[in-house]
């Protein structure tokens, strides 16, 4: 079966992300960019599927400006075949991410999309929820552990306070959570290999969508910040501290 | 205008994640109503109805719904979601799961986690891990909003008397079906609800090292959590992870053993009231947010201090 796979291109998670001093937006002139943690574990999870015989090709798609693409090789470096990017601007909504990627899914017709359950930069969380709502697909989002059985697949899920087990009809949609693999490093000839494989570059109009904006950022600030306190001495001072001072145990 | 807020519950008791949320829709000054979708929810439903200040209660009981299967929850909200302005869940696991798709379904965008109502139409939300407050404006008639429930204080449980209608309509995407849970079972307080939560992280070298704050959470009548290091590593089972891309809490006192502080974790604790971090390590960045640092070896500190208590 045919997996296609969603990667994004955002801030490396190491870099503490401040807001311009005029609020207008963040400051990313000159940082560090790398794919999204989440849709790494995504490119994993697929391509194991390939070797283990489930998955008979692994797409890599990214929605974005001509800078993703290094995003879509790095997920062709670890193993998927070929990529697809739907160029548009960055800051792309969602929803209007969602709409693409249901373009690319009727399409090129997979079984299975895997997504990361968030990017690290909006925090949103809707991607794959949206694309399954557009699609009639079933979702197992935030999933710890999937198997594909015949037509259906089994999706482990990462819910408050424990695990729930899911079965969903193919074709589905599963959103990654951390524990459901931990993807391995490229090595330098897949590197090298990855650049000579197919990628296709997509317009929105390509695939009927109209890239609208339904949330305008106003501004942006740096949280309330918290100030440092003091050192204790000892475990007893902690104590007392927290008995007579703080007055919350 | 009008809200409607989707009830967070277990069929058998209203969560109090959505009191939270009630808190929020009143910050919208709307009208507001409480949807409870469940199998066998009519105590859930009751209990809805007794939150003050709740318009009506509408209940949609049927076996389709009784584990928040996505597919089928969503087409109800989204009808019965037809009829407002503003349709409004708390951001627990289960409306992160189900509200994208009430959205897609109705052609708005979500906006994820709230941390305050600025206006009818504009919210401020946290972005990057919480290092950025975004104020978001909406264009779409009908709002699509998830509330992060540690910014809102909530509202009383008791003292109103909501009427409690029932809703017919019976969504059965027929795409998915519920296998099993597995919930762990403690005495322990919820983590995202505690008043007090000890966290373990890295430092603590091993899953089995966590009995060590096991004693001083039960002491204290705490919540046991965890780094995302320590998750990582292992030692704990993700549901324990406090940060950007697990709970987020705000206790009365969040008591931070061999946890580094890295700015993904902070996201998920730095609105707690009081915040003790106790490290070997004095440069850890932890004690930057910290109100009483403890410089010490945890396996020295943590014994004394159950001792203590």
């Amino acid at each position: 079966m045919k997996v296609l796979v969603a990667v994004k291109r955002v801030v490396d998670y190491n870099v503490k992300v401040r807001a311009k001093a005029d609020g207008s937006d963040v400051d990313l002139n000159n940082v560090k960019m790398a794919i999204n943690p989440f849709c790494e574990i995504a490119v994993e999870e697929a391509v194991r599927l390939k070797e283990a015989g489930v998955a008979t090709e692994v797409i890599a798609v990214s929605v974005g400006g001509k800078a993703c693409q290094e995003q879509i090789r790095t997920a062709l470096a670890l193993g998927a075949d070929r990529g697809i990017q739907v160029e548009t601007e960055s800051g792309v909504e969602p929803l209007v991410v969602a709409k693409l990627l249901k373009g690319v899914v009727d399409k090129e017709q997979p079984q299975l999309v895997i997504l990361g359950k968030q990017s690290i930069d909006g925090d949103n969380n809707q991607t794959g929820q949206m694309l399954g709502a557009l699609t009639g697909m079933p979702q197992g989002t935030f999933a710890s552990e999937i198997t594909v059985n015949g037509e259906k697949l089994k999706v482990t899920r990462e819910i408050d306070g424990g695990l729930q087990t899911l079965s969903l009809s193919l074709p589905a949609i599963v959103t990654t959570d951390l524990r459901l693999n931990e993807p391995r490093y490229a090595s330098l000839p897949n590197i090298m290999k990855a650049k000579k494989k197919q990628l296709d570059v997509l317009t929105p109009a390509d695939l009927g969508v109209e890239v609208t904006r339904h949330l305008t950022q106003v501004k942006v600030q740096p949280p309330a910040e918290r100030q440092a306190g003091i050192k204790v001495e000892d475990v007893a001072q902690l104590v007392d501290k927290l008995k007579n001072e703080a007055k919350v145990i | 205008m009008s809200t409607l807020v989707i009830a967070e519950h277990d069929n058998s008791s209203l969560k109090a994640a959505t009191l939270n949320a009630v808190a929020a829709a009143q910050a919208m000054g709307a009208e507001i109503d409480i949807l409870v979708a469940g199998g066998n929810c009519s105590a859930a439903a009751n209990e809805a109805a007794a939150v003050p200040g709740i318009g009506k209660v509408l209940v949609a009981d049927n076996a389709a719904y009784e584990h928040q299967l996505a597919e089928n929850v969503s087409l109800l909200i989204a009808e019965v979601g037809a009829a407002y302005d503003n349709i409004v869940a708390p951001a627990t696991s289960n409306s992160k799961n189900t509200m994208p798709r009430v959205a897609a379904l109705l052609d708005v965008a979500q906006i994820s986690e709230i941390v305050a109502v600025e206006g009818a139409d504009t919210f401020q939300r946290p972005i990057y891990a919480g290092n950025v407050i975004a104020t978001v404006k909406s264009s779409d008639a009908k709002k699509v909003i998830t509330v992060r429930t540690t910014a809102f204080d909530p509202v009383a449980a008791e003292g109103g008397s909501a009427s409690i209608e029932a809703v017919d309509a019976v969504h059965d995407a027929g795409i998915s079906s519920f296998v099993g849970e597995e919930v762990a079972v403690s005495d322990r307080p919820e983590l995202t609800a505690a008043s007090i939560v000890i966290s373990g992280g890295r430092g603590m070298q091993n899953g089995e090292n966590f009995k060590l704050l096991e004693g001083i959470a039960d002491k204290l009548g705490a919540a046991i959590g965890a780094s995302r290091a320590a998750v990582d590593a292992g030692f704990v089972p993700n549901d324990m992870q406090v940060g950007q891309t697990g709970k987020i809490v705000a206790p009365d006192l969040y008591i931070a053993v061999g946890i580094s502080g890295a700015i993904q974790h902070l996201a998920g604790m730095k609105d707690s009231k009081v915040i003790v971090a106790i490290n070997k390590d004095e440069d850890a960045p932890i004690f930057q947010v910290a109100d009483y640092g403890l410089v010490a070896d945890l396996f020295d500190a943590l014994p004394e201090l159950e001792a203590k208590l």
